[in-house]
């Protein structure tokens, strides 16, 4: 069925997803939190940065990327003087553009769901002797269940599926960059159409199972009174 | 001889530190608030007007919900804000009771009541079984909150307030998102509270009949500002009160159940004046009532009356004469013995009667509520 290599992107996949969407869980949040809070002036250009990946050319936001992680960027200049080397053409290369990339599919479901959840919860949790970080874990993580569910799934799908940013900073180098929807590009580059078909048919299960799950359980948002 | 004035001085300081002063002063671009206030530290006071006169923000601010950009507020000596401190709402050893129960609707009924309770370290101060015990929910603590009805919801939320071992209770309109049986099912709890607690109550409402029924003292507020304040029964009874009241116009009197008359099932409650028939409602005697008589019902006389339905007939003096809402209408205030009711009647029979300051009269009494 599916060869070696084609095993190896998709595990190399998997991981990018899983780590990229941990990493934008701890970022995420704190941002998703300010923009549904915030009744500043900076919460509008903030927003608008969040959605930028959303409509930006993926090439471009990989353009830029490469340029800062590269080693006459300023991020290039930080790592390798932190002894890291340079970021492009590695994994940590691609976490690093990947939870760019899908930074608004984790922060948007978020500040959904923390601005629907509305002050009065906020507010009683203060007057129950709850401190603000309390009241985050204790009221606020719980409500907005359902918005970290969709946030993570998305986050992960949505890392699955980029192409463009991987081609600019990652390459294409086994086992290390090359993810799924390369491997399929390197299979149709090559005619091997058969290859191709099977991998392919593979993200479109694993896509269309993933929206699937979470338009059928998507549960009815929480009910106050 | 030397212990007396020491006392005494400690008597002036513990008055000063059993009080509540807010000051604070808040302007949004719609509204502004304005007030400055000393507040009783026992009893139920009632923050009471129209909406929009102020009075939730007033207590939100006083919660720590809402910060005055100007404010001062000391609760017992204790301050809570003023220009330099600032204790956030969850330091602050409030119970708050919101309009609607707001529960978190991810924890059961005890869940909710625990909430508080973990995280305060006043908390026995009132046990969880005492609120339990006084709201009357004993048999709820398992449901989840979408399954009980407003009624029940509001009174756990009340439960929930009180089991962190508030020293006071902020409550915000806690009746007015409920229908009226609603209300009517909450009531008793309520009296239960001002009768049971020790600690100070701040009631906010919009209802002169909630107000007439739990206030020991009333702040009427309008426009953002504090317009009158001080014991219900004086505050009432003023005819300048300046809040439109309407059909509500009426005074509270504090008294006590003196005699049952079985056969026609009246009771007779006793006042610092007078004594009024009333249905009987199944109080011993000797029980301490309060009784609200509305200024509609209340007619004067300057003859003796002749045969009426009418069975309260009280003898009183003409205390002073008000405009009402109305020109055609006006407020009289009667003195009978140490009390006073409030009369309302039109002007021409006011100048029919001849009614002036100081002229006796006979009063009649056409309904009067008694309240527990």
């Amino acid at each position: 069925m599916l060869t070696d290599s084609d095993l190896q992107a998709i595990w190399l996949t998997t991981r990018l997803a899983a780590v990229t969407t941990l990493i934008l869980l701890l970022v995420g949040t704190p941002i998703a939190w300010r923009l549904a809070r915030s009744r500043s002036w900076w919460k509008g250009p903030l927003g608008a940065v969040v959605a930028l990946p959303l409509v930006l050319p993926p090439s471009v936001l990989g353009f830029y990327l490469l340029l800062a992680m590269g080693p006459r960027g300023p991020v290039g200049q930080l790592t390798a003087s932190l002894g890291l080397g340079t970021l492009p053409f590695t994994f940590w290369g691609l976490v690093v553009a990947s939870s760019f990339y899908s930074l608004p599919f984790m922060v948007q479901p978020l500040q959904n769901a923390f601005e629907s959840i509305g002050e009065r919860p906020l507010e009683v949790a203060a007057t129950l002797r709850a401190s603000p970080l309390d009241t985050f874990f204790s009221v606020v993580l719980p409500l907005a269940k359902p918005g970290f569910i969709t946030a993570g799934v998305l986050t992960f799908a949505h890392t699955v599926g980029e192409f463009g940013v991987v081609l600019m900073i990652g390459g294409n180098i086994p086992g290390v960059t090359r993810v799924a929807s390369v491997q399929i590009y390197d299979h149709v580059e090559a005619m091997e159409y058969a290859d191709a078909h099977r991998l392919a048919a593979v993200m479109l299960a694993f896509s269309f199972a993933v929206l699937l799950a979470m338009y059928v359980r998507r549960p009815k948002p929480a009910k106050g009174d | 001889m030397s212990a007396a004035p020491s006392r005494r001085r400690e008597t002036e300081i513990d008055s000063i530190n059993a009080r509540i002063e807010a000051k604070f002063r808040l302007d949004w671009p719609s509204f502004t608030l304005g007030v400055d206030l000393n507040l009783p530290s026992r009893g139920v006071t009632a923050l009471f007007g129209h909406s929009g006169s102020g009075k939730t923000s007033l207590l939100r601010c006083i919660a720590g919900l809402e910060r005055a950009a100007h404010g001062r507020l000391s609760f017992k000596g204790n301050i809570w804000q003023d220009d330099k401190i600032w204790v956030p709402a969850y330091q602050r050893p409030i119970g708050y009771v919101f309009q609607e129960a707001s529960l978190f609707p991810h924890l059961s009924i005890l869940g909710n009541l625990q909430f508080g309770l973990k995280r305060s370290a006043t908390a026995e101060r009132l046990g969880l079984d005492q609120a339990i015990e006084l709201l009357g929910i004993g048999h709820l603590l398992d449901r989840k909150p979408d399954t009980l009805s407003g009624g029940e919801r509001q009174r756990v939320g009340i439960a929930r307030a009180l089991a962190v071992g508030p020293e006071i209770l902020l409550m915000d309109e806690p009746l007015a998102a409920l229908d009226l049986k609603r209300k009517q099912e909450i009531l008793p709890y309520l009296e239960r509270l001002r009768d049971e607690l020790a600690i100070p109550i701040i009631y906010v409402s919009h209802s002169p009949d909630e107000v007439a029924r739990l206030a020991d003292h009333i702040v009427a507020m309008d426009g953002g500002r504090v317009v009158a304040h001080g014991p219900i029964g004086e505050t009432l009874a003023r005819l300048d009160l300046p809040i439109r009241l309407g059909e509500d116009v009426g005074v509270v009197l504090d008294a006590t159940v003196g005699a049952v008359d079985a056969e026609w099932h009246l009771a007779r409650v006793d006042f610092a004046g007078g004594s009024l028939w009333t249905r009987d409602r199944g109080l011993p005697t000797g029980k301490r009532v309060r009784v609200r008589v509305l200024a509609r019902d209340v007619s004067l006389a300057v003859e003796e009356p002749g045969t009426s339905s009418i069975q309260n007939v009280l003898d009183g003096v003409i205390e002073s004469i008000g405009d009402d809402e109305h020109p055609g209408l006006l407020l009289v205030r009667v003195q009978i013995g140490a009390s006073l009711l409030v009369a309302r009647l039109t002007r021409r029979s006011a100048a029919q009667l001849g009614i002036v300051a100081g002229l006796p009269v006979r009063v009649q009494v056409k309904s009067v509520a008694l309240m527990e």
